[in-house]
């Protein structure tokens, strides 16, 4: 029985991997029509170099990836702080309405900020991007943190602050180091979520600016060449790389007390 | 010795042991609150209230034309009969999504559960949940090289033998439902895994021990108790489907045209913002109607 499981996951496993694999693959077959037999070429990647459309956009993701992390992170680990410590009413209708960004498809959350930002006077661009990105970054960064809040005891602060410790240097000094762990692997995961957002940035990207999902989308659409494979290859080993760093810093799963 | 009192009296204030300026408690929890609730009601909640009020207009507010208020727009899959059917391809691409996910999703989870333990459980999670944070649109053009023809996979057909056509099926509903498939499996197994690994082992032992075959440990044990994994991995994987605009567009070509595609169309082709919010509110309406139906089972699920 248990063969048949470990065999059934390495199908699954099989089923996951194969697509990706095979797109990689094909970033360094020297045929621009994909054809086989395959021929290793850094063909692609050197085109790549010279696509400054591409490495632009690129430039672009990372940039809004590195503001969506730090601005996310700083202001989701202040309303974790509030919604794990602090009692007050109105507290689970606050936890509700972090969810609109998770749950509500972002076709309809990427089509109401168009509206809303052009209608507003916002418009699109950089910064409606960063609106969009950050927004949709809070609600994984509360999770990560609160659930890193659950793993620290309150009565350390408690203990400080009775030891003569303000809140907010009982903060620092206390929570803040224990937290860290947390806080780190949410900045990763609010980066990783931007880096990967598409829908969003599909909707507020101008001509001028876009992310390099948004210019991968316009590419496929347009008609493919291997060049996109390489430049997705690059992608998908940055953000694998991300959420692998994420992954031993969060633990998911490991409920094991910091105390 | 002496400078430090006096600091100390400088920054405690002369009335001996510091006592804090209390402010209230609600303005620090405010102060801690504002900034995310704010950023999000102009990022996600004013927004949508745009968007509903716009579907309400008659045209575009852009050009010149006067702007009136209708019900128009709501009426458009009574108007558009074309738009039922084009409503219905997204229930079914879910439907389908959704019940593979779950019979393939929920086997894997089974097999974590009940056939790895320790390191090797750790690691294979890892990686089932990898390609889920990566880019989704990657993911779904990579299968185009599978599919395409003369793709990966006529070329492992052709190795099997090499008289027999081309089995590519790119540009059609199945490449579509594989994709999404692709795409959601491993939330799937992510939350019937959570919901399989708190069954007590004494629980199938009992009933193994008791002569149950494992199909009936399956259906009468592992089924019923991991209900809650099921349908909250089923809701989180139907939802996003039904809104799902590139992997129709991607991997289904012409057959592709979803509620997704119809409603991209209206905001960066067509210029029919009004329509197109219209049908973005209904949509959202499907949603948080299927929310509503599981909220409770979803709860416990996040509790979990």
């Amino acid at each position: 029985m248990k063969q048949i499981g470990h065999i059934y996951l390495l199908v699954v496993l099989f089923f996951l991997y194969t697509p990706i694999i095979v797109m990689m693959a094909m970033g360094f077959n020297e045929s621009q029509l994909y054809e086989l037999p395959f021929t290793f070429s850094f063909r692609w990647y050197d085109a790549l170099l010279g696509n400054k459309q591409l490495l632009t956009a690129g430039m672009n993701s990372i940039i809004i990836a590195v503001i969506t992390s730090v601005l996310a992170t700083s202001l989701g680990t202040l309303a974790a702080t509030a919604l794990a410590r602090r009692t007050f009413r109105g507290k689970s209708l606050l936890q509700l309405l972090l969810l609109p960004p998770i749950a509500i498809p972002w076709l309809i959350t990427g089509t109401a900020m168009l509206v809303f930002f052009y209608w507003s006077g916002i418009g699109r661009g950089m910064h409606a991007l960063l609106i969009g990105h950050v927004a949709l970054a809070i609600p994984y960064v509360v999770l990560v943190v609160g659930t890193g809040f659950k793993t620290i005891r309150a009565d350390l602060e408690e203990a400080a602050m009775s030891l003569g410790s303000t809140p907010i240097h009982a903060f620092f000094s206390v929570t803040l180091p224990l937290l860290y762990p947390s806080i780190l692997g949410a900045a990763l995961f609010a980066f990783a979520v931007s880096l990967d957002q598409f829908v969003i940035s599909y909707f507020l990207a101008t001509p001028g600016y876009s992310t390099l999902p948004v210019q991968i989308y316009s590419a496929i659409r347009k008609g493919f060449t291997p060049e996109i494979n390489a430049i997705s290859t690059l992608l998908l080993l940055g953000s694998m790389t991300v959420i692998l760093i994420f992954a031993r810093f969060a633990k998911p799963g490991d409920t094991s007390d910091k105390r | 010795m002496r400078s430090d009192a006096v600091l100390n009296e400088a920054v405690r204030g002369p009335s001996g042991p510091r006592k804090h300026r209390m402010l209230p408690s609600w303005v620090a929890t405010t102060a801690l609150l504002l900034p995310t609730y704010a950023w999000l009601t102009l990022a996600v909640l004013l927004p949508l209230l745009t968007m509903f009020v716009f579907s309400f207009m008659s045209a575009t507010p852009m050009g010149k034309a006067p702007i009136t208020f209708t019900l128009k727009h709501y009426r458009a899959f009574i108007d558009q009969p074309y738009l039922l059917n084009i409503g219905w391809t997204s229930l079914v691409i879910g439907f389908w999504t959704t019940l593979l996910c779950a019979i393939f999703g929920f086997l894997a989870a089974v097999a974590l559960a009940r056939a790895t333990v320790g390191r090797m459980r750790e690691t294979l999670l890892i990686l089932i949940l990898l390609p889920f944070w990566t880019n989704g649109l990657v993911r779904v053009f990579s299968w185009t090289m599978v599919l395409r023809e003369n793709g990966f996979l006529d070329n492992v057909l052709h190795m099997v033998s090499a008289d027999t056509g081309s089995i590519s099926f790119l540009y059609t509903r199945y490449a579509i439902v594989l994709g999404l498939v692709h795409g959601y499996l491993p939330y799937m197994i992510l939350t019937c895994y959570i919901a399989l690994v708190t069954i007590d082992d004494a629980i199938i032992e009992a009933a193994a021990s008791l002569g149950a075959r494992w199909w009936t440990i399956l259906f009468r044990i592992l089924i019923p108790m991991a209900a809650p994994g099921l349908i909250s991995g089923a809701v989180l994987t139907f939802v996003p489907v039904i809104g799902s605009f590139m992997e129709p567009r991607i991997l289904g070509g012409k057959v592709g045209v979803t509620m997704g595609t119809v409603i991209e169309d209206q905001f960066t082709q067509a210029f029919n913002w009004p329509l197109g919010a219209a049908l973005s509110f209904t949509l959202l309406a499907v949603v948080l109607a299927i929310f509503a139906t599981f909220s409770g089972v979803l709860r416990r699920g996040a509790a979990a």
